[in-house]
């Protein structure tokens, strides 16, 4: 909780992280909501790979921020001297990735909604969770390859290029339990979806932990 | 006491260090010289227990480093070239931060008692990327300095700092040397570095090329035995 304290402050601070990451979803939405007619079958359609590519995409500006700060001044030296174990590192990077995912998640789902001309709030609650297990398992598997690319010499390029390939299964997964939830189906209609999502997400989450240490080593 | 033995480390086919021996009694001062690519850093980082040797073994009165590694940087404290300190933080937060980390209990006090002790007492609210190089280094010595190690691994300490802040430097170099803590130094300040040093050792392609007790030289001397050993390749 310590290292994600000090994350919250120095983004609070700076304020250069969610800032980006907020517009670039919003902009996403917004150029996808004039590329289609609102209200239209194609909209509707296409909308949940829209909320899905704005949430993707401004999650790897943010995760490719993720240890920049750290690196900088060796900060990640200080933090790995620590007494601890290294694993503890990852959870702490990890929960302060998945709450700033999360703050921009949950500030473009309005816009969303209003563009998009959806009646979300019907099914608010499962498309929380969807948006709670999916980010979950995005950080995780974001922080881990964030560890690995910041120390390459095109991170930018890097982070995508790993995480893109390996997250496609609740991507896919988020995509088609949001598509249902639009559509007014309920619990029952996407419980297939939300266990492949907590499966993946314990998965990940433990194997990421498990080599965390490796990844941080010299 | 500090004991290295046969330490290798390699990156594929580049050798960083080759079968280094190295023995640093308690409560002494040991500076580290050697040219760029000598393994000086990487020996520092493996002490560090930041990389793990190819071969060989650390062992600190008669413990692997790695056996134990979290009890062990316990003891620790490094200061290097990079603070470890966060721009956006302030003084006394990045020593909050830091005292959280290692545990420690009587959190406020220490980092008061820290922050006078550099002199940034008067500075301790303001934020660290508005400190001058020396005073973030001033404030690095504190970050260290917060769970009372008793072994110091200083990696370049003086790079970028001016005359004074080098002085000041060397002083708290000096006192810590003085309170009997374990010193390893790594620089390339010869001068400098004989200044605090009990012992000196001189590093040449992974392996020491040269030790003796630091009292054993005056500056010139030393200056003459290290260009000898660095350009003949020389080892006793």
């Amino acid at each position: 909780m310590t290292l994600v304290y000090k994350d919250l402050l120095s983004e609070f601070r700076s304020r250069e992280t969610i800032s980006s990451m907020l517009v670039f979803s919003m902009l996403v939405v917004a150029i996808f909501n004039f590329a289609f007619d609102p209200g239209s079958a194609y909209a509707q359609q296409a909308a949940p790979g829209i909320l899905w590519v704005a949430f993707t995409f401004s999650g790897i500006i943010g995760l490719n921020r993720s240890f920049v700060h750290e690196v900088d001044k060796g900060c990640l030296h200080g933090l790995l001297l620590a007494p601890f174990e290294h694993g503890a590192i990852f959870f702490g990077k990890m929960l302060g990735n998945l709450i700033f995912i999360s703050i921009v998640e949950l500030l473009t789902l309005p816009l969303f909604a209003v563009f998009f001309n959806l009646q979300t709030l019907q099914g608010l609650p499962q498309l929380l969770v969807v948006i709670l297990l999916t980010t979950l398992g995005f950080s995780a598997v974001g922080t881990l390859f964030s560890a690995i690319s910041v120390n390459t010499k095109t991170r930018e390029m890097m982070l995508p290029i790993l995480f893109l390939p390996v997250v496609i299964p609740i991507l896919l997964a988020a995509v088609n339990a949001t598509a249902m939830i639009f559509d007014g189906k309920g619990w029952n209609d996407i419980s297939d979806w939300l266990r492949l999502l907590a499966a993946f997400d314990l998965i990940f989450i433990s194997l990421a932990y498990l080599t965390f240490g490796f990844v941080v080593e010299e | 006491m500090i004991d290295v033995r046969n330490l290798t480390k390699s990156f594929g086919n580049l050798y960083a260090l080759r079968g280094l021996n190295l023995t640093v009694s308690r409560g002494t001062c040991l500076t580290i010289f050697g040219p760029n690519g000598a393994g000086k850093s990487t020996f520092i980082r493996i002490l560090a227990t930041l990389s793990k040797p190819t071969q060989g073994e650390i062992r600190i009165e008669g413990k692997d480093i790695f056996a134990d590694a979290e009890q062990y940087r316990n003891r620790l404290g490094v200061i290097a070239h990079a603070t470890y300190l966060y721009d956006e933080l302030t003084a006394r937060e990045n020593l909050v931060f830091y005292s959280k980390l290692y545990g420690i209990p009587d959190r406020d006090a220490t980092v008061n008692r820290l922050l006078d002790e550099v002199g940034l007492g008067k500075r301790g609210n303001d934020r660290v990327r508005t400190f001058s190089r020396g005073m973030q280094q001033r404030l690095s010595i504190a970050r260290a300095m917060l769970h009372n190690p008793d072994i110091l691994l200083l990696d370049e300490p003086y790079t970028g700092l001016d005359q004074h802040a080098s002085e000041m430097l060397t002083g708290w170099i000096m006192k810590l040397r003085n309170d009997k803590r374990t010193i390893i130094l790594i620089t390339h300040d010869l001068a400098q570095g004989l200044e605090v040093a009990d012992e000196v050792a001189i590093f040449l392609r992974g392996r020491v090329a040269h030790s003796a007790a630091a009292g054993d030289f005056s500056n010139k001397e030393f200056q003459q035995l290290y260009f000898e050993t660095v350009a003949g390749g020389r080892t006793n």
